[in-house]
């Protein structure tokens, strides 16, 4: 796999790989070492996206020359995904009855109940947050399918909508605009700042979705 | 217990300290007063750490009641600022009686003033910053007519003596800020990239604590195509479809998808929060 680094200002690296599943083994890399404390003192965050990552340092700590090494010698492969502390899933109750499900369903030339089961079989990890606090993208090896966006954006999503946009699976954090299609809705928790963490999706975090009844 | 009492919170007037960094993966960027330098010295004059929460003032216009006695300090923006209507020095520290009323009037140079109260506002604390994170929508609300600030327990530091002659206000012209180079340069034309160094910009009327935009001539990419949604930085300068460049801020969406030409560095930084619009930029690199 190639990365290449790309300056970020005096205090991070970006680093560019050239798929989301490079930026997922590789982020599972940089965090497993630093996690088990073989990586160097001064790394201050790691921030994932679709194609990059960004490693934030405190350069009174380590130089970004030293941090652009280390990063480049971390071994990882694409595919071979570091298991660790996010190994257990977190598991997100969904009650299926989005105001888009059918709709989604006949997109894919599937049955809703087909639509259902699948996202409920797949095992997602969260890739990358963004957009808003706690919004989780969500990837799968079992989902094989790419939603559109909506034409024309929500002006409200409410909260604990459960939805699918492109290749990627989310759940809404809280009340905002929003163009991914809906299929479900949670009542767990996505985002509580007096939580630590506050995220219940944190990049990285295995995730599957269970089936409950509307209530 | 000494406690504010705003009764006019003028254009904009939130609280701010040094922000909450490490949380850009999950989201949430780090906020925080955008002049830190200006947060860091109205703190000192006052005897409190450098991170203590104070009022971020925008433009001015704000008039407030202190209940108890205290210390206080107004550094950033230039401008009148008044006690029970005298004149009090800017960049100084200065003691308000129960029952003073302090006004800061609209900036004369600048634009974000920055009141430190000693013993610092003692808000709730939110991902352990009591920052106003326009964006996110995280931390204290902005602050109403009528909002009451607690203020917290004295320091241990006692107020230090300063000549208030070493203050200096906010450039009213023309004001350079050194440049890196972004991720993303090579995107961009030779002639853009000259463009970004020759040109006289002007700060658009487009400008808040998410970004700063600047008017100019377009920035032009030599290659099409999107970028994928990317971490920034503070002071991150991106360009939009358009070509115009924005100088994204601390309350910035943590990922943007344009790509970023260049960064304003670190020790420029405080520099932008206090332009006004219409104000001139220039860039150099650093």
């Amino acid at each position: 796999m190639s990365r290449r680094l790309l300056p970020s200002g005096d205090a991070a690296l970006l680093v560019e790989c050239d798929s989301l599943d490079e930026v997922l083994a590789l982020h599972d890399a940089l965090e497993a070492a630093l996690r088990q404390a073989q990586g160097p003192e001064g790394i201050v965050e790691l921030v994932p996206a679709a194609r990059t990552i960004l490693v934030a340092i405190d350069p009174a700590v380590i130089p970004l020359e030293s941090a652009a090494t280390w990063v480049r010698r971390i071994p990882a492969e694409a595919g071979s995904r570091t298991a660790g502390a996010n190994a257990a899933p977190v598991t997100i109750p969904v009650a299926y009855d989005g105001d888009d499900l059918a709709a989604t369903a006949a997109l894919l030339a599937i049955s809703t109940e087909a639509l259902v089961a699948r996202h409920v079989e797949a095992e997602w990890r969260v890739a990358f947050v963004g957009f808003a606090p706690g919004f989780g993208y969500l990837v799968s090896d079992d989902w094989p399918f790419e939603v559109p966006r909506l034409g024309a954006p929500r002006t409200r999503v409410p909260p604990g909508a459960v939805a699918l946009a492109g290749a990627f699976g989310g759940v809404y954090p809280r009340p905002s605009p929003g163009g991914w299609r809906l299929i479900g809705r949670t009542s767990a928790d996505l985002w509580n700042p007096e939580a630590d963490p506050p995220a219940l999706l944190a990049p990285g975090r295995r995730v599957r979705f269970e089936a409950v009844d509307a209530g | 217990m000494t406690r504010l009492v705003v009764e006019q919170p003028g254009t904009l007037a939130l609280v701010e300290d040094l922000g909450r960094p490490g949380f850009a993966r999950l989201g949430v960027a780090a906020s925080g007063a955008l002049d830190r330098g200006a947060l860091a010295l109205a703190n000192r004059l006052v005897g409190n750490p450098d991170g203590a929460a104070a009022l971020e003032l925008l433009v001015g216009g704000f008039r407030a009641r202190f209940e108890g006695e205290a210390w206080f300090a107004v550094t950033g923006a230039w401008g009148g600022i008044s006690l029970d209507g005298r004149p009090i020095a800017p960049y100084s520290a200065a003691r308000a009686r129960d029952g003073s009323v302090l006004e800061v009037r609209v900036a004369e140079r600048g634009i974000r003033y920055l009141l430190a109260v000693r013993g610092g506002l003692d808000v709730p604390a939110v991902l352990g910053s009591r920052s106003r994170d326009t964006l996110a929508g995280i931390g204290p609300e902005p602050v109403r007519s009528g909002d009451v600030l607690e203020v917290g327990p004295e320091p241990a530091a006692s107020v230090p003596v300063v000549d208030v002659d070493v203050a200096f206000p906010p450039p009213a012209g023309a004001v350079t800020l050194s440049l890196r180079p972004g991720p993303r340069v090579d995107w961009f034309t030779d002639a853009a990239r000259r463009a970004l160094f020759e040109t006289e910009w002007r700060l658009s009327e487009q400008a808040d604590r998410i970004g700063a935009r600047l008017v100019g001539p377009a920035l032009e990419r030599h290659r099409d195509g999107e970028l994928e949604s990317e971490a920034t930085v503070p002071g991150s300068i991106q360009v939009a479809g358009g070509g115009q460049p924005t100088i994204l801020l601390a309350d910035r969406p943590v990922t943007g998808g344009y790509p970023v030409i260049a960064i304003v560095a670190p020790g420029s930084l405080d520099a932008v929060a206090q332009l006004r619009p219409g104000q001139a930029v220039r860039f150099r690199h650093a």
